[in-house]
């Protein structure tokens, strides 16, 4: 914790200098390319770095690997067939977004699993105290206690 | 010779928590006042020994003393003075030391606080916080201390990080410290209470106002570094989801579910066993980002020095304090009364839902950050979880529970009325429809979920404003009567309605992000660069000596709607005392709430240079926001009832501004 941004800073930028990571001359012509373009490399991860996509990456391997997705973009690939050209190569460590699989199942699951089993967890606990009842005529018991209470008062 | 006084003093420090630690457990067990009482002393002599260790070492910081290891590795003559200070903690040690002042200094509050905070909690607080205490002064002792000698000590020293050297440095670390360690005074109140078995309302009124200390000052803290991390980096994000940010980010969720609960435990005597467990769980989490940062398990430049050793000591606190705590509730919780009921539509049924969001978010946040640390130590399979896992799973989260905010604040205890607060809120609910449709039209063809952002930001803010200005008006009539109801009115609810104003404000300012452009080109002094109605000309370029470092800089100027609105400055320095590292320095002009944001890369070999601009529209309201929240914060706790020393029975529990807090006075029943 200590410092604890200063730190993220000073690995998200400092390894590899000052962030201006797309250069101009990496870009394509055609806008709607290099629209495309950026969208997947937004979805890649830095292999060298610390959670940084290579859009945002100064690393060598970050443009490297923005040059390669955009030769197979203007090659005519679509978006998914680029990156999975990047995973063939790379593995899965690259998506920034883990795909779904057998692995990940705790990972994407486990979010709607904790919400809803604290959701089910209020109801128990409100069923067994609405069971209590608010405002319900007492029971035998409890009438006993009442009338013990009040004859001591 | 003063640095030697200064180690000495944290060795004293150690003895007297010590002290502070097991005598007053001791007399609360004997029931001698005298015994339990030593723990106030001892907490505010260790307080005054730390002040005193920390003091000297930022003198030596100050005066370059490099026969100091920590000070030979962490600074530099030529440093300017204000980075010299703030160095002090911009490294491991300075910053653990800087961690136990600050915890130290919570601990000799809580001995000197003029509340009605009886004996044996107090005693039963300040021995648990001070076991925490010990905990770290152990490990700077032995794995981290500041105050280690050179000999022969090096004429020249090896300057802090360049990133560091900011002003950000002097605020963002302290306020984070402030809120983490804070809540560790909620942990020590949550064990003291199991210990002696009671907790009760006059338990959640004595709590409340460190909890919403902790959360003020976490909320900026989490702030600033965003804001830090916006300006320094370079390319205008402001929240990335490291691991770094969600270590911060789960202590704020779980923190902010906790002054929710406490609020339901403070009213209504309800909620106890789970306030107690998130009390627990809140500092738990502070403790495992201490744990992520410092151990090194995240493999990275800002464990500033990776140790094994300090590790495995961190991992020993870590299992110690959270798995103990967690056994003690195991074990002492069943046998805490539960408290008042109420139906699920109410304002405890709504706070409860708060609760269960934020836990999940909570939840969400920690998966996504320690599942790739979990999968690879079972597996070896290498994932990474990124920024489209979070909005994937933490959005679905937090809008309902924006959605759902407004709802909870305007309904009654016990029993609410889901129909009647619509029917209050229908005007707050037709401006957010009417900003979502009217900005929709107005930037028709742009990004569609931002609209409907900016409606749910101003939902926010017009139903917290809404809800005010009913409880202040009422049924009253006359501007006297509303004066007067408006004096009356607790500052908590000031505070609530100002605080989820800002979540609206901040909400706003994210939403914007959508519309922000970005534009890259290179650039020769003349040329000039349009997006929509601003422009930036490329001026000169040229060559500047800092202190300690060299800069290029670009001085552009900048053009709104065709006219001249002042100049920016962007520049990449480099440091020569250190290794001729590079950092950019964004140049940044404000326009409103606006931003024009200008950042330099690679000078070419023709003389041209590659620049990045970028337009960010209301960006600042994301901050701004949360100053709001810390504001709000800060209005509850100057609460009259936090000031008066009166048991929550005594009072009557309907009067109008009675002990209720948040809101206000039962609605009409």
């Amino acid at each position: 914790m200590p410092v604890r941004l200063a730190a993220a800073l000073v690995l998200l930028a400092a390894t590899f200098g000052p962030a201006l990571a797309v250069t101009p001359q990496e870009r394509l012509a055609d806008p709607a390319l290099e629209q495309r373009a950026r969208q997947v490399s937004a979805g890649l991860r830095c292999l060298v770095c610390q959670n940084q996509s290579i859009d945002d990456s100064e690393a060598p391997l970050a443009r490297d690997l923005r040059v390669l997705v955009r030769d197979r973009i203007k090659a005519g690939d679509s978006n998914t067939q680029v990156t999975d050209f990047v995973v063939a190569r790379y593995g899965e460590y690259v998506l920034l977004k883990p795909p779904f699989g057998l692995h990940t199942a705790l990972l994407w699951g486990g979010p709607a699993l904790i919400f809803l089993a604290g959701a089910f967890g209020v109801w128990r606990i409100r069923r067994s105290a609405a069971g209590k009842g608010v405002g319900e005529s007492l029971n035998a018991g409890e009438q006993a206690e009442l009338a013990r209470i009040l004859d001591k008062g | 010779m003063l640095v030697e006084i200064a180690h000495f003093a944290l060795a004293m420090a150690l003895g007297l928590s010590l002290v502070q630690m097991i005598i007053p457990v001791w007399g609360v067990r004997r029931n001698d006042i005298a015994l339990a009482r030593v723990g106030e002393p001892a907490a505010i002599s260790v307080f005054v020994l730390l002040l005193f260790a920390f003091g000297v070492l930022m003198y030596a910081y100050a005066v370059s003393d490099f026969s100091v290891q920590n000070v030979a590795e962490n600074s530099h003559s030529a440093k300017p003075m204000i980075y010299k200070l703030t160095g002090t903690w911009g490294n491991h040690e300075g910053s653990m030391l800087l961690w136990v002042l600050i915890m130290a200094l919570f601990g000799a509050l809580v001995a000197l606080a003029r509340t009605s905070l009886p004996d044996r909690l107090r005693a039963g607080t300040l021995a648990a916080q001070a076991s925490v205490t010990v905990a770290f002064l152990l490990f700077i002792l032995f794995t981290s201390n500041p105050f280690n000698r050179l000999d022969p000590a090096p004429p020249e020293g090896n300057d802090l990080n360049p990133l560091l050297q900011d002003l950000g440095l002097a605020i963002h670390p302290p306020l984070l410290y402030v809120g983490y360690v804070g809540f560790s005074i909620t942990y020590a109140f949550a064990i003291a209470a199991l210990i002696d078995g009671r907790i009760d309302a006059v338990w959640a009124r004595a709590v409340r106002p460190w909890t919403l200390v902790a959360w003020i000052f976490l909320t900026l803290g989490i702030s600033m570094g965003s804001y830090w991390a916006y300006y320094e980096l370079g390319w205008g994000g402001w929240w990335f989801w490291d691991p770094v940010e969600n270590a911060s980010l789960m202590p704020w969720l779980a923190g902010t579910a906790l002054i929710h609960s406490t609020i339901v435990m403070e009213k209504r005597d309800s909620l106890k066993v789970w306030t107690i467990l998130l009390a627990i769980l809140t500092f738990s989490l502070s403790l495992l980002g201490t744990f992520l940062v410092r151990s090194g398990v995240l493999t990275s430049v800002h464990t500033f020095a990776t140790d094994p050793s300090r590790g495995l000591f961190i991992l020993i606190i870590l299992m110690l304090f959270i798995g103990g705590s967690l056994a003690l509730f195991a074990w002492r919780a069943p046998m805490l009364r539960q408290g008042g009921l109420f139906a699920p539509v109410s304002r405890e049924g709504a706070l409860v839902i708060n609760n269960l969001f934020l836990a999940a978010a909570c939840a969400t946040v920690f998966i996504g950050t320690l599942y790739p640390l979990a999968l690879e130590g079972l597996t070896g399979a290498k994932i990474s979880v990124g920024p489209p896992f979070f909005n994937a799973t933490f959005l679905p989260l937090l809008i309902p529970l924006l959605l759902l905010l407004p709802f909870g604040q305007s309904m009654a205890w016990k029993r609410g009325d889901l129909l009647g607060t619509a029917q209050r809120l229908a005007v707050a609910i037709g401006i957010g429809i009417l900003a979502t449709i009217g900005i929709f039209a107005a930037t028709y063809g742009g990004p569609v979920a931002a609209p409907l952002g900016i409606g749910l930001g101003v939902f926010l803010i017009a139903s917290a404003l809404w809800d005010l200005g009913e409880r202040i008006i009422g049924r009253a009539s006359g501007a006297r009567a509303i004066w007067s109801r408006a004096i009356g009115l607790p500052r908590s609810a000031y505070g609530s309605a100002l605080a989820h104003a800002g979540v609206g404000v901040t909400v706003i300012g994210i939403a914007a992000t959508a519309w922000a452009t970005e534009d890259i080109a290179v650039m020769k002094p003349g040329d000039r660069m349009t997006n929509g109605r601003t422009a930036i000309v490329l001026q000169q370029v040229f060559p500047r000596t800092g202190p300690n470092f060299r800069e290029l800089v670009g001085r552009f100027r900048i053009e709104i709607d065709g006219k001249e609105r002042g100049e920016i400055e962007s520049t990449k320095r480099t440091f020569i005392t250190r290794n001729n590292m590079q950092t950019t320095e964004a140049g940044i002009r404000t326009f409103g709430v606006s931003q024009v944001y200008v950042s330099l890369g690679e000078i070419q070999p023709d003389g041209s240079v590659g620049v990045r601009m970028y337009t960010k529209p209301l960006m600042l309201l994301i901050w701004i926001g949360s100053l709001i929240m810390g504001l709000g914060g800060a209005l509850s706790i100057t609460d009259r009832r936090f000031r008066v020393a009166t048991p929550a029975k005594a009072r009557s529990p309907k009067g109008p501004q009675g002990s209720t807090g948040g809101p206000s006075p039962q609605p009409a029943e």
